[in-house]
């Protein structure tokens, strides 16, 4: 495994994961180019419409395909990945098309983030600190994961380098704005979590009836700003939590 | 007359099911469907229609039904006690449910899910391009009293017909492939898994079963924390106490344990079928083994229209026959707890 080194010969790196999948990795850690090149090349499997490929997807930095093993053989897979990859340089591409900024009001502390004052104090600030430091990222959608619709934002300042908790929170709520190593999830379902519980929104993030099922795509940015929890607990009766996007010139 | 099942009483777990939805693991949603793919082929193939359609998937328990119309129906995987207005009723077999009669289906007598199948599968509306219930994402929900399901036409005859089931109801030999986060485990530590019994644990549900390993948990070596990553049903997940966790066909799509190896496909049914209680044992074979198995298995599956035999009325198995019993009247009406 190694540290900081991304581009290294390692990477990009074709994996079997399992008897009917295959990982193509950019880095063993996140990094922005990794995260841009795993985005661009999962887009362009699913462009190329492979023969055999069942589904693909994209994590934080590499891409994922389900394949038919008995339709196309694994050799014949990884020719082609192996191909696509040399096509062009895939840490140098542009983040995708029809990009969203998101405005999303939260409620931050108090009972319905009942963590936000161990997180503010893991990071060395106090809560107001916090506060304001969280409401003035702008952060963008790294990836997609773990449930329907479900945001992983990044990436905070240093600061906010605080681990995970070693033991479960039992359920955090559809909404919540959890926070850990730099990153902020916005929970799309109830779970139970290691992430510190800091923020409460009313966005529904996955909308099976909806014409748009999943509100935000990777690549979209995010901002949170604080409201009362009265006034979010009125927002609660709109599917969209009070979010408002525009698109990104 | 309505082409439709009534729901009279529900066992906790009654969910439709089919193939689940492929083609949203990028928005975070699994493929869900059947936790045991094989019932539903099994199913397809005594109905004589495609695999394709939905099913009622019962965990642990079934519950009492009624057809709207004379329906055909079939019964498969985990055996359970099935009667028709008090009738036995034979597993792994097909009959017609007539109108207004009551179906029941008791506990499981071995494994954990069974299955009901209905001429022309249920026809409930097509979320996110299927019909099965993925309950932790919120699409759909258990079945509960007092529902109805629609049932679409049936372009089949036959029933009274019935195949032989591969025995995947009480755990045994369960075939897995290194994965790619396997190498973060050490070449001792994976071939102590392979040594080791695994007791299915009573924590289980459709998105993992917990193993209980006899003798210490495994651990991946420096024990240093691994990207979050993609999620596959069948891949063992090394949780933080040490505890081999397998995902099943509801699991989330990513995740930050590591995963010691994934079981192929056309096991996992061995898997998920494995009551409380079971011992398993996992194999490691090699890329090509596996590639062969998924073809065995896959033919296997398309053999099953071949194999079937119509239900033999043999006096021993006189309480299997549905027709038999409907027409001497004899009913025990006792066998639902």
């Amino acid at each position: 495994m190694t540290e900081d080194r991304p581009h290294t010969a390692a990477f990009p790196a074709i994996v079997t994961a399992g008897v009917d999948g295959m990982l193509v990795r950019f880095a063993d850690r996140l990094s922005e180019p990794a995260n841009r090149a795993a985005l661009a090349f999962r887009a362009a499997v699913e462009a190329a419409g492979w023969d055999g490929v069942e589904e693909t997807s994209s994590s934080l930095v590499s891409a994922y395909l389900r394949f038919d093993p008995l339709h196309v053989g694994h050799e014949t897979l990884r020719a082609r990945l192996t191909e696509l990859l040399e096509a062009r340089d895939w840490y140098e591409t542009d983040l995708p098309e029809g990009r969203r900024f998101w405005r999303i009001p939260a409620v931050f502390g108090v009972d319905l983030a009942p963590q936000l004052g161990d997180a503010a104090k893991a990071a060395g600030m106090t809560e107001a600190e916090a506060i304001t430091s969280l409401t003035s990222a702008r952060v963008r959608v790294q990836t997609i994961g773990f449930a329907p619709g479900q945001p992983y934002l990044g990436e905070l300042p240093e600061a906010w380098d605080i681990p995970r908790q070693s033991a479960l929170t039992t359920r955090i709520p559809e909404g919540a704005l959890g926070l850990a190593i730099r990153q902020m999830v916005l929970f799309s379902v109830a779970t139970p979590t290691g992430w510190q519980h800091v923020g409460q929104t009313a966005i529904r993030l996955f909308q099976p009836e909806a014409e748009t099922p999943f509100l935000v795509r990777p690549g979209d940015e995010v901002q949170f700003h604080e409201v009362g929890a009265d006034a979010l607990e009125q927002m609660r009766e709109d599917p969209m939590g009070g979010a408002e996007s525009e698109p990104i010139p | 007359m309505t082409r439709r099942l009534i729901i009279h009483r529900a066992g906790p777990g009654v969910t439709l099911q089919d193939l689940g939805r492929p083609g949203w693991l990028a928005q975070g949603l699994s493929r869900g469907g059947a936790a045991d793919r094989v019932a539903l082929a099994e199913g397809a193939a005594l109905l004589e229609q495609p695999v394709e359609r939905a099913a009622l998937e019962m965990a642990g328990a079934g519950g009492e039904f009624e057809a709207g119309e004379d329906m055909r129906i079939a019964l498969t995987g985990a055996p359970m006690r099935a009667s028709v207005d008090g009738a036995q009723l034979a597993w792994n077999a097909s009959h017609l449910l007539p109108a207004g009669a009551r179906l029941s289906i008791g506990a499981a007598q071995g494994g954990n899910y069974g299955y009901l199948h209905v001429g022309g599968g249920f026809a409930t509306e097509v979320m996110l391009g299927a019909r099965a219930v993925q309950n932790a994402a919120g699409l759909g929900a258990p079945l509960r009293a007092g529902d109805e399901l629609p049932v679409g036409a049936d372009d089949g005859a036959r029933t009274g017909m019935t195949l032989d089931a591969e025995n995947r109801f009480g755990g045994g030999a369960v075939r897995i492939i290194e994965s790619f986060q396997s190498r973060l485990f050490d070449e001792a530590e994976r071939e102590r898994l392979e040594a080791t019994e695994l007791t299915r644990d009573a924590r289980g549900n459709r998105m993992g079963v917990r193993l209980e390993p006899d003798g210490e948990g495994f651990h991946a070596s420096g024990g240093r924390s691994v990207l979050s990553e993609v999620i596959m049903p069948g891949d063992i997940q090394i949780t933080g106490d040490g505890t081999p966790f397998v995902l099943m066909s509801e699991c989330q799509t990513t995740g930050g344990y590591p995963r010691i190896g994934t079981v192929l496909p056309c096991d996992l049914p061995r898997v998920a079928q494995a009551p409380a209680g079971a011992r398993l044992r996992f194999r490691f074979v090699t890329l090509d083994e596996a590639v062969e198995a998924e073809r065995k298995a896959r033919d296997a599956r398309a053999g099953l229209t071949r194999n079937l035999r119509p239900l033999v009325r043999d006096p021993h198995r006189m309480p299997d026959l549905l027709s038999y019993q409907l027409i001497s009247g004899v009913t025990a009406g006792d066998d639902l707890a």
